[in-house]
């Protein structure tokens, strides 16, 4: 669930000012919240901060220099924030004129942190059989954390999916190409029918 | 009323799942509810259905409603206009009268709850009585720019609380206890929204005389400013010297909302000329809502605020084209030129109804991006497990929470 902070950005000086000083949770919220609100079909930049540099402040360099960070290049959030302010640092010293823009009231970046509830739920798969079924049942949410916040939020070496995969039914292979694709660039539904795909594939042979 | 297993063939049988998993973590507390109207208006409305659906996921709730006569409610509904930032002469005596009442209902209400769910100002002095229980906040309007006298004398209620809980992220500002992020929803299965066939909304149609023989422009709200229905019709006739089309203005008033009528009289004024123009003060009837919403070509919400903007939600939900303000909860619920057309003036409305009317395709495509991104985000199904893991929040303060 998203907490408020009351915390606000007009300007890209405040918004990097913010950046360094907000919680991790923050950071995360604002680079993966818009997975979830649009599961089928994605009309946004896949982060806030390059939305609202883009649409907002008008600056579409730095928007786009933002919206390529490849974020799952990242093993930790701290690592994904520096990344972040390190991009908007430089876009300052080398466009001074940047810094003159300001949002409109009402159009301010409020920062917003994820909290997050994790219990486990009625679905348990033994093999990849039982695996594929359960995927096709489980709420898009357990999709998520079981690929972005096991691997971001609770800093685990890969994906849940594809650690599981590996460590218990020690098929590395199956578990390197779960771990390779880019789940940033798809939307969940995409996510959930690709793995879907790819362990069907393994089950036939 | 529907039954949460009713709506797993829209949602999926695992979100019910899960939801009956937070409802488990829940066994053993009693969660009261207090507002100040059982009928009429967002909150009521959503009460309405949220309550008897905790209590199906195990969660013992119960809902109460604080009493107040005319003055009070003259009052609350002044501090109402005066927190989205309209100009209002609030007086000492003002405060004064919202006291008084308070009082009686500190002296009257038993607030037994483990958690005590206060909605909107109404009843927020009611903290008086809090104990070792757990106190909420449900602030449901749009405080992004409030007259500060009135905040200020919120605030000393405020900060005795829990926790807050806000509609939309610009309503937030620091304050020293946590705050949510909690948009509303729409109920999917409810008379106001679910699927009806042709024949009843031809059937409501028919009963206050409306003929489908021109494109029909609606706005369903409050008869109420900041709604701005006078602005709709400004809008409409700008739009109507180049496309023929009938508006409808259709609402009701709130128990709680005593300026209703002398809006709807100015309206009534200002529409008199236009027979195209159909004035429906319509009695609480859900199923009329629904048919007048799919009967439209396009749906308007020109607000000047709004705490969130359900009709939004109810017409996106429907698969309409939607033109609404940028104000409150509304640019929640539509992107700009993807999910509708957002407006900040009449001229920017009567544009992009009339964008809409000529567009048919155009007025299509966002209408079904917009379903999409409502049963996402805006069905009960997302605030039943919002407002579950709010209350799980009184109990853990870290933002990792594992409930083993």
């Amino acid at each position: 669930m998203s907490e408020l902070t009351g915390l606000r950005a007009t300007t890209l000086g405040q918004l990097l000012a913010l950046i360094k000083e907000v919680p991790g949770s923050c950071i995360y919220h604002h680079t993966h919240r818009f997975l979830q609100q649009h599961q089928f079909i994605s009309p946004e930049p896949p982060n806030d901060f390059a939305y609202w540099i883009t649409d907002i402040l008008g600056e579409d360099e730095l928007g786009e220099r933002l919206v390529s960070v490849d974020i799952i290049q990242y093993s930790t959030i701290r690592d994904l924030r520096e990344k972040i302010a390190s991009t908007i640092e430089v876009y300052l010293k080398d466009s001074p004129l940047s810094k003159l823009k300001f949002a409109r009231s009402g159009e301010e970046f409020h920062f917003i942190k994820s909290v997050s509830f994790i219990l486990p739920t009625i679905y348990i798969a033994y093999d990849l059989n039982e695996f594929v079924e359960v995927l096709k049942k489980i709420t898009i949410d357990s999709i998520y954390f079981h690929i972005f916040e096991a691997r971001l939020r609770l800093e685990k070496p890969t994906n849940d999916f594809a650690f599981w995969i590996e460590n218990s039914l020690g098929d590395k292979k199956l578990a390197n190409k779960i771990s390779s694709f880019d789940p940033y660039t798809s939307t969940l539904e995409d996510l959930r029918n690709n793995i879907i795909q790819i362990v069907e594939k393994r089950i036939i042979g | 009323m529907a039954k949460i297993e009713e709506y797993a063939s829209l949602v999926g049988q695992a979100v019910i799942d899960d939801l009956r998993l937070l409802g488990e973590r829940l066994k053993g507390k009693v969660v009261q509810h207090i507002n100040s109207t059982p009928v009429g208006g967002g909150v009521a409305e959503i009460l309405n259905r949220m309550v008897p659906l905790l209590r199906e996921l195990g969660v013992d709730t119960k809902w109460d409603v604080i009493r107040g006569g005319e003055q009070f409610f003259n009052v609350t509904k002044k501090f109402h206009n005066a927190l989205h930032g309209r100009s209002e002469e609030i007086v000492k005596r003002d405060f004064e009268i919202f006291m008084e009442t308070s009082q009686q209902n500190i002296e009257s209400i038993d607030t037994y709850g483990d958690i005590v769910f206060i909605h909107d100002p109404q009843p927020i002095a009611l903290i008086k009585k809090k104990t070792s229980n757990k106190w909420l906040w449900r602030c449901h309007i749009d405080v992004s720019d409030p007259n500060l006298r009135v905040w200020e004398f919120l605030m000393d209620f405020i900060v005795q609380y829990d926790s807050a809980v806000f509609s939309a992220p610009a309503f937030s500002r620091k304050l020293p206890i946590r705050q949510f992020l909690i948009p509303p929803s729409i109920d999917p299965l409810s008379d106001k929204n679910k699927e009806l066939s042709q024949e009843i909304i031809n059937s409501v149609l028919k009963k206050y005389d409306i003929k489908k023989d021109k494109p029909i422009v609606i706005q369903i709200s409050r008869f109420d400013r900041l709604k701005d229905p006078v602005g709709v019709i400004e809008a409409y006739l700008q739009v109507k010297k180049y496309t023929d089309c009938q508006l409808i203005l259709a609402g009701g008033t709130a128990e709680d909302d005593p300026e209703g009528f002398k809006v709807l009289e100015e309206v009534k004024e200002k529409a008199k000329k236009d027979p195209d123009i159909h004035i429906l003060l319509l009695p609480q009837n859900d199923l009329e809502v629904n048919a007048l919403q799919r009967a439209a070509d396009v749906i308007v919400q020109k607000s000047l605020k709004e705490g969130f903007g359900l009709t939004v939600a109810e017409a996106l939900w429907k698969a309409k084209p939607v033109v609404a303000s940028n104000v409150g909860g509304i640019p929640l619920q539509i992107k700009h030129k993807y999910s509708g057309l957002l407006c900040h003036s009449v001229q920017g409305a009567s544009f992009a109804i009339k964008q809409l009317l000529s567009s048919p395709a155009y007025a299509k495509k966002l209408g079904e991006n917009g379903r999409e991104h409502i049963k996402n985000n805006f069905l009960i199904t997302r605030h039943l497990r919002d407002y579950m893991l709010l209350f799980l929040s009184l109990y853990n303060s870290e933002d990792i929470v594992h409930l083993c």
